[in-house]
């Protein structure tokens, strides 16, 4: 079959250019393909290195633009050759590039040069679900108003819908602070305090919100946005944080806009 | 056609029906969020925005609202830079969904896209990537733009491409190939002045004979836009196609020649990186207005046509 199949080409059908052009692309490695020219038998050495710089630069800057605080706390030459290595290790897979770096957290992680700021991957967490925020689909909150119309014997088994903003990032250290303090221009003050701060990320309008979730906060909204009754959120907040305050957290979360509706639970 | 008419049940945000502005004569520049309020605070102006595609194909927010306000007030171009219509896979039909959606939801006055490519095996490179000009290539990238425009429901206009290397295996020039790609796709061109410019000095043609060549009365815009110079590996200028700077001396010299063939085309100058205030972009615009109207009342009537 395979035979017939070559056989079968078109004479002039094209060599695949993009097969041969784009391998070196991102990756220095490869000389200039064959096939590619300058005029008059001029090289085409930085000709093809003016395609290769475009991609990898742009694709750098992208980055950039996704994770300003993350960018401001290494400074540009780290985080560019940080950037460098993970757009070819994990080019886009799509042309939008608002969706970029998906994978720079884990990808900071891992790299080597970036352990000594073990807070860094959770603050770019934070830029990308601020990022996730503000291009998601425009949807009206839940407003305090139709909360109140639940009757209170059945609240424990509402069920709430999470508005297409809502992003959490738990974190060990005080990534938020740190994002706060990184993401304008100002000066940065010395954080003293390691403490560890979860990280809520709404959009109940135009502006993206981020706060900081009180204890239990993140274990309630997380079991809330898997899908878990009302009731049980709570009970498993209180279980990890003994401190817990219900009330407080459901005001927050209606301020915030973490959802954008709900049904009456119970079993299906 | 745009007449105010109820259409469905769904919300006021996403149903906004715009003026039909025209742009023939115009002068335009790209729109950038910085400029908005700026732009706002100075109300309605005789010029039209364009905007790249992608950057408005998420699902909702801030920029939405900002096209919305630019749109009510202005004509807008969208201009797609992610299409790869010049590849050899087929085209990303989710993307081309996006696209769709996007000219249903601001009802440009321009569409465009550009004869090249940026995607291979699902990777996206974020660069306007050459082709080669073969009888096969040309097939493959008619049958593309025939697809956008079945999509889309119009015709778009496609961008000669600026480049700084060549194929070997190329068999016609870049002007033969454009001008029978818009026989075979009825698609009209969008002929970027300073990509001209550029490819001619990096592949050591006239851009002056380029442009005698190109095939005029199926342009439906022009750009302009500043660019960059380097070296090639012989030390002779290799112009990068930056869109950082003013435009070039040279390239308003050809530009005034285009006008005085084309008449009234929309002219929009880009401006993509190292953006400055909103004046001095428009003033770019303004001085290509000022071109248009001198080459637009008369000329336009009596013009031959170019092929």
């Amino acid at each position: 079959m395979q035979t017939t199949d070559l056989i079968g080409k078109p004479a002039d059908a094209a060599p695949s250019y993009p097969a041969v052009l784009a391998p070196g692309l991102t990756d220095p490695e490869y000389k200039t393909p064959a096939g590619v020219i300058g005029p008059n038998g001029k090289s085409a050495v930085k000709r093809y290195n003016v395609y290769r710089n475009n991609v990898t630069v742009s694709l750098i800057d992208a980055l950039a633009a996704v994770f300003p605080a993350t960018q401001r706390i290494t400074g540009v030459e780290f985080f560019r050759a940080m950037a460098r290595f993970y757009v070819r290790a994990i080019p886009p897979r799509s042309p939008l590039l608002f969706e970029y770096g998906r994978e720079f957290p884990e990808f900071i992680e891992r790299y080597e040069y970036a352990r000594p700021m073990p807070y860094l991957a959770d603050t770019a967490r934070i830029e990308r679900a601020w990022l996730d925020a503000y291009h998601a689909a425009d949807e009206l909150a839940l407003a305090a108003q139709n909360l109140a119309l639940i009757p209170p014997k059945s609240i424990a088994d509402v069920v709430f819908v999470a508005h297409s903003a809502t992003r959490i990032v738990r974190s060990q250290f005080p990534a938020l602070s740190i994002f706060v303090a990184n993401r304008g221009e100002g000066p940065v003050e010395c954080i003293e305090t390691f403490i560890p701060e979860d990280t809520l990320v709404t959009r109940p309008d135009q502006q993206v919100i981020v706060r900081r979730l009180p204890p239990g906060g993140a274990e309630f909204l997380t079991q809330l946005l898997m899908g878990q009754s009302f009731g049980d959120a709570a009970a498993r907040a209180l279980e990890t944080s003994p401190d817990f305050d219900l009330e407080r957290n459901v005001a927050g979360m209606i301020e915030a806009g973490v959802f954008a509706s709900f049904r009456a639970g119970g079993p299906p | 056609m745009n007449a105010v008419t109820r259409i469905g049940n769904v919300t006021p945000k996403v149903r906004l029906r715009f003026p039909p502005f025209s742009v023939t004569g115009l002068a335009g520049t790209s729109f950038k969020h910085e400029h908005l309020q700026v732009i706002v605070g100075q109300g309605k102006h005789d010029g039209f925005f364009e905007v790249h595609a992608e950057n408005y194909m998420g699902a909702g927010g801030p920029p939405h609202r900002a096209l919305e306000k630019i749109r009510t007030d202005h004509p807008v171009s969208i201009h797609g830079v992610c299409m790869s219509i010049g590849g050899q896979e087929p085209l990303d039909a989710a993307h081309l969904e996006r696209f769709r959606a996007l000219v249903a939801r601001y009802e440009p006055a321009l569409v465009s896209e550009h004869l090249a490519w940026s995607t291979h095996e699902s990777t996206y490179f974020n660069d306007l990537l050459p082709l080669p000009y073969t009888k096969a290539t040309l097939v493959r990238v008619a049958d593309h733009i025939d697809q956008v425009q079945d999509t889309i429901g119009r015709s778009i206009l496609l961008e000669n491409p600026s480049t700084y290397m060549a194929f070997s295996e190329s068999t016609m020039s870049e002007t033969d190939f454009l001008r029978v790609l818009v026989r075979r796709s009825g698609c009209g061109l969008l002929l970027d002045v300073n990509n001209v410019f550029v490819s001619a000095t990096n592949q050591g043609y006239s851009a002056v004979d380029y442009l005698a060549e190109f095939p005029m009365s199926h342009v439906g815009e022009i750009h302009l836009a500043g660019h960059a110079e380097q070296t090639d590996d012989e030390g002779d200028p290799l112009l990068i196609d930056s869109h950082d700077r003013k435009v070039a001396d040279l390239v308003w010299a050809l530009f005034e020649s285009v006008a005085a063939r084309c008449g009234p085309v929309p002219t929009l100058v880009e401006w993509d990186s190292s953006i400055p205030e909103w004046p001095a972009l428009r003033a770019e615009a303004e001085a290509a207005q000022a071109i248009l109207d001198r080459h637009a009342p008369d000329i336009s009537g009596s013009a031959n046509a170019d092929h």
